[in-house]
């Protein structure tokens, strides 16, 4: 509270000081997340993170003497909503840009409209298809699903294990994963033995697993977002299962391991490098932004500063700097984003260009492994 | 049946001269989800209002027009006025066919029997992914097009879906006004006594049911057209729970009760942003509310009111 | 049938007869897998479908909100053992307390006032109340999954080639001491009677002096008991949200019609069965129509035979 109001005073004074800041009008960013609704594990840190990065932007004076005023709706995970909310912004709201949504189905439905109003879209969300193929006017954050599973299919390959057995949730994000882990399958050698799915609400996987427990998988690659995967991995516990379980990025929190709780042991997953932040090697150009994201997520809202936060304070930033770039208009915002090289940000280093609008390469995530409760890097 | 038809004029008219008030804004793109929600809320109520019967799966019906005609035009390169009739024609024998089984029960039973239904209808969007493109949902959806003109734009889709409302909304007062409405509703009071005025109560309620999905399916067709990507989310229980809620809330048996509800329940998550987390628990609480103090639904309990609060200042005049 | 050529060496056909038979074992461990995990969830369907007849059948009304006296269960307990730190043994007779006082709100402040008590507007009330209720967990526990440890602890157990875990047994023990109560209370109990009279005929019971309305509260509240200890013995195992009630409701519905809405052995058998057919189907047909057969069943049970599977249709549903 304190912090809140010593801040307010600041930027007051900061205004009053700065003749500029009377005078030119802030520069609207719109948001859509999904703070409430099935994907509220991803919209509630997304839209903390964007705000607090917003504020701390404006309190340091603005971009080029400007303030950026974000502009939130809450889509509670419903594509229809955000199409809606997405039309409210450019329209009665008139944003230069939007940052979101936080599913890869809402970011699909939204697409259509940004192309049509010709104003930047930044999507945090993971689904390969956002940018594959390049649309003009559509970038992402959040790093590809086809990278985690190539992590996950590098790793299978190098020690043989290439028998797999995927189970995914029916959602988005689990129908989008699958998608990639069957269409690279092949490249790395891997054969799918099985291939069965779960719905986001189910509390009991061991027919799944029974299924796969019969069969000659090496491996098992689960795919989905808290709470299926904790059930999945405490039922393959009950079920005696040695098989090696892999996990998606979808469970790359604490929360996971909350959940699973002994079952989580050994559990590997490709992550962003946020987790791990402190394990880094000092050498790591990402380091620094990691622990700074990390540390002030903290102190503004007492708790861990997540992956998926992550994509939303990349997205800010990455605005801003088109923004300092000189661009303040849709049009020049999205000619300055596609400009961008090798920014720093939580969720890798990114280069966009006009036929990559994902911007990051194989080091966006790192393989980590869960041991006693925490987290540990796989060489 | 004249004063039916006049306050349809001024209907038309209400609907004719709104988007003059708002002129283009994004209460636009709201004022067609209230068009759509319309017709279904309609279509349910006269299988609800009327004939008495409670359905828990209408989304199904919505879901099946919106997919039908979405694949058919997304995927098979249909010409979007043959994929809607068409996913109508279908979408009705479905419901007729299915209708002679559900509709031999009663109460709770039918309603968790078309529970049951709406769920089934919905894993199925989910699961055929290869058609329907699963949890992900369809896109790349053609919007319609007429006479040279690309129903594109929040004003025109406007103009477009409440056109076909309108049309419905006659169509039901015309029903109501007619034989067959009268039959309805002998069926709905009892049906054995209705059978024994000669009223063929097994085959009328199927038609009904059959009427109202392929009402709904249209509603879904042009509902895929105007946003051009869909996803099983949209056509699940809860909405399901929605079109229930705006029928009852309307004012059941009443088309512009339907409209009030439909209008209602699209507008307040717009009000209720503000309020963002406490939203749940305010819908909720409506329904409750609703259903102890003004079961007949506003149509009928505003009036009521007024007439409440006007007998009462006639009475302290008295005292 | 085997072709069997006639140089093959003895050899390769014991080889062949082995491998038929690890083949069936195998297929036999996994039904047995599939069925005792079933049995478990089937437990759970069980009671929730219990608490649907126990209401249905003194009042004629289908509580949607059943489910949420689950969850509630749940996240209650999770209450006492973390905020006010009980123990296990004083969390669950806490978090059944109050979920039983809910039941009771519950009864006093959205059924009973209803003026005009029509199917719709039971339907639409109990549904409503859910929704209300679900808005207030949400926002007291907010949306996240929580866990609560197991009873006693998470080692696996084996039989045959199967393994469960010591929770499912817990599950299994407490669905039938609570079905031995169920059925000591309606048939040696006076108020049990009483509840059993309304069910038969409420104008009766209220002409030999049965307090029919009290009868009702006690059906809402018994329900919502049975449905907290539900929640509480399958959360060490399934994990509580503010949402889980919803499909369990469901399901436990459909377990209720299988049993033709008795409030005994039937339903038990509809929700073990249910929960069986549905394990079985995930594992050997397809695992994305888990859910989808459970309503089938549903359905075909509503179409073919309405009184449920031991029903006969107007006679004694307790």
């Amino acid at each position: 509270m304190k912090f809140r109001l010593l801040s307010f005073l600041f930027a007051a004074v900061t205004m009053l000081l700065s003749t500029n800041a009377f005078a030119a009008a802030p520069i609207k960013i719109g948001a859509l997340f999904a703070v409430t609704g099935p994907a509220a594990f991803l919209g509630e840190p997304e839209r903390n993170t964007a705000k607090m990065i917003v504020d701390e932007i404006n309190k340091a004076g603005g971009v080029k003497g400007r303030k950026l005023e974000l502009v939130s709706y809450d889509t509670a995970g419903d594509a229809t909503k955000a199409v809606q909310l997405a039309t409210k912004l450019i329209k009665d709201d008139k944003v230069v840009a939007i940052i979101g949504p936080s599913t890869t189905g809402e970011t699909m439905a939204v697409i259509p409209v940004v192309e049509k109003e010709q104003v930047p879209l930044i999507s945090c969300s993971a689904g390969s298809k956002i940018t594959d193929p390049v649309k003009k006017w559509v970038f992402k954050t959040a790093q590809n699903d086809a990278l985690a599973v190539g992590r996950i299919f590098e790793y299978l390959q190098k020690h043989k294990q290439t028998n797999v057995a995927i189970l995914t949730v029916s959602d988005g994000f689990g129908a989008s994963g699958r998608e990639q882990l069957k269409s690279q399958a092949s490249k790395f050698g891997i054969k799918i033995v099985s291939d069965d799915t779960y719905g986001p609400k189910d509390t009991d996987m061991t027919a799944q697993l029974t299924k796969i427990r019969g069969s000659n998988a090496q491996a098992i690659i689960c795919w989905g977002t808290n709470p299926g995967p904790a059930v999945v991995a405490k039922n393959a516990r009950q079920l005696g299962i040695k098989t090696p379980l892999f996990m998606s990025h979808g469970v790359s929190s604490k929360k996971f391991i909350d959940l699973a709780g002994d079952a989580a042991e050994g559990v590997k997953l490709p992550s962003g490098k946020v987790l791990v932040c402190d394990l880094l090697p000092k050498t790591d150009s990402q380091k620094k932004s990691l622990v700074s994201f990390v540390k002030d997520y903290q102190n503004h809202y007492k708790a861990e500063g997540d992956h998926f936060g992550g994509h939303a304070w990349d997205a800010v930033m990455l605005l801003k700097n088109a923004i300092e770039r000189g661009a303040d208009t849709p049009s020049s915002i999205r000619d300055q984003l596609e400009k961008t090289k090798n920014f720093c940000g939580i969720g890798g280093t990114f280069t966009y260009s006009a036929q990559d609008h994902a911007g990051l390469g194989k080091d966006a995530f790192v393989l980590v492994e869960i041991k006693n409760r925490d987290w540990v890097i796989v060489k | 049946m004249k004063r039916e038809l006049l306050k349809f004029a001024a209907f038309t008219l209400l609907i004719l001269l709104l988007p003059l008030l708002f002129n283009g804004g994004y209460l636009m793109n709201v004022l067609v989800f209230v068009g759509i929600n319309t017709m279904l809320a309609i279509a349910l109520n006269l299988l609800l209002g009327y004939a008495g019967q409670i359905s828990l799966g209408h989304a199904g019906f919505f879901g099946l027009g919106a997919y039908l005609s979405g694949v058919l035009t997304a995927t098979y390169d249909w010409n979007p006025w043959q994929a809607m009739p068409v996913a109508a024609i279908v979408v009705g024998c479905m419901a007729f066919l299915i209708g002679f089984p559900i509709l031999k029960l009663k109460g709770h039973y039918l309603a968790m029997a078309t529970l049951g239904l709406g769920i089934i209808i919905y894993i199925v969007f989910n699961e055929t992914i290869d058609l329907t493109g699963g949890p992900s949902g369809l896109s790349g959806i053609p919007s319609l097009e007429a006479g040279g003109i690309v129903f594109d734009s929040d004003v025109k889709n406007y103009y477009l879906i409440w056109g076909v409302t309108l049309a419905v909304v006659l169509f039901s007062i015309n029903l109501a006004n007619s034989r067959v409405g009268r039959a309805l509703r002998a069926v709905h009071d009892s049906e054995v006594a209705a059978q024994v005025v000669g009223v063929n109560a097994r085959l009328l309620k199927v038609q009904v049911f059959a009427l109202s999905a392929v009402i709904s399916s249209l509603a879904g067709s042009l509902y895929a057209h105007t946003m051009t990507f869909i996803s099983p989310a949209s056509f699940g229980f809860n909405f399901s729970v929605e079109l229930l809620t705006m029928v009852v809330i309307g004012g059941l048996g009443s088309v512009y009760g339907s409209f009030l509800g439909a209008a209602l329940l699209t507008l307040l998550p717009e009000f209720l942003r503000a309020a963002q987390d406490y939203d749940i628990i305010i819908y909720g609480g409506l329904l409750v509310v609703m259903v102890m103090f003004m079961p007949g639904g506003l149509v009928r309990g505003i009036p009521e009111l007024f007439r409440k609060v006007f007998k009462s200042r006639g009475g302290a005049d008295h005292a | 049938m085997f072709f069997i050529p006639t140089q093959t060496p003895t050899l390769t056909l014991m080889v062949r007869e082995f491998l038929f038979q690890k083949r069936d074992k195998m297929l036999f461990d996994q039904i047995l897998q599939y069925t005792l995990s079933g049995l478990s969830t089937g437990a759970i369907y069980a009671l929730i479908g219990i608490g649907f007849s126990i209401i249905y059948n003194a009042t004629g009304i289908i509580n949607f909100a059943q489910g949420e006296f689950v969850m509630l269960g749940g996240l209650l307990t999770l209450t006492c053992l973390d905020l006010l730190k009980l123990p296990i043994w004083a969390a669950i007779p806490c978090a059944v307390a109050v979920s039983t006082l809910a039941g009771l709100l519950f009864e006093r402040l959205a059924i009973r006032p209803l003026r005009q008590p029509t199917p719709i507007n039971l339907v639409i009330i109990t549904i409503g109340g859910s929704i209300l209720i679900r808005g207030l967990a949400m926002l007291i526990w907010g949306k996240d999954t929580h866990a609560i440890p197991s009873f006693s602890g998470d080692e696996p157990i084996a039989i045959g080639g199967a393994t469960i875990l010591p929770q499912h047994l817990w599950i299994l023990a407490i669905t039938v001491v609570i079905i031995a109560i169920n059925k000591f209370y309606f048939y040696h109990t006076i108020s049990g009677k009483a509840m059993r009279a309304c069910a038969y005929n409420r104008r009766a019971a209220g002409l030999v002096g049965i307090d029919v309305r009290r009868m009702v509260l006690f059906s809402f509240m018994i329900s919502s008991a049975m449905g907290a200890v539900a929640g509480i013995i399958v959360a060490p195992l399934t994990m509580i949200a503010y949402d889980v009630g919803v499909m369990l409701g469901l399901k436990g519905f459909c377990a209720a019609i299988i049993g033709g809405m008795s409030s005994g052995i039937a339903t038990v058998v509809g929700g073990l069965l249910l929960g069986v057919l549905e394990s079985l189907g995930a594992g050997l047909i397809s695992s994305g129509y888990k859910d989808a057969i459970a309503f089938i069943i549903l359905l075909l049970i509503l179409f073919i035979r309405p009184q449920g599977l031991f029903g006969k249709a107007d006679s004694e549903r307790v």
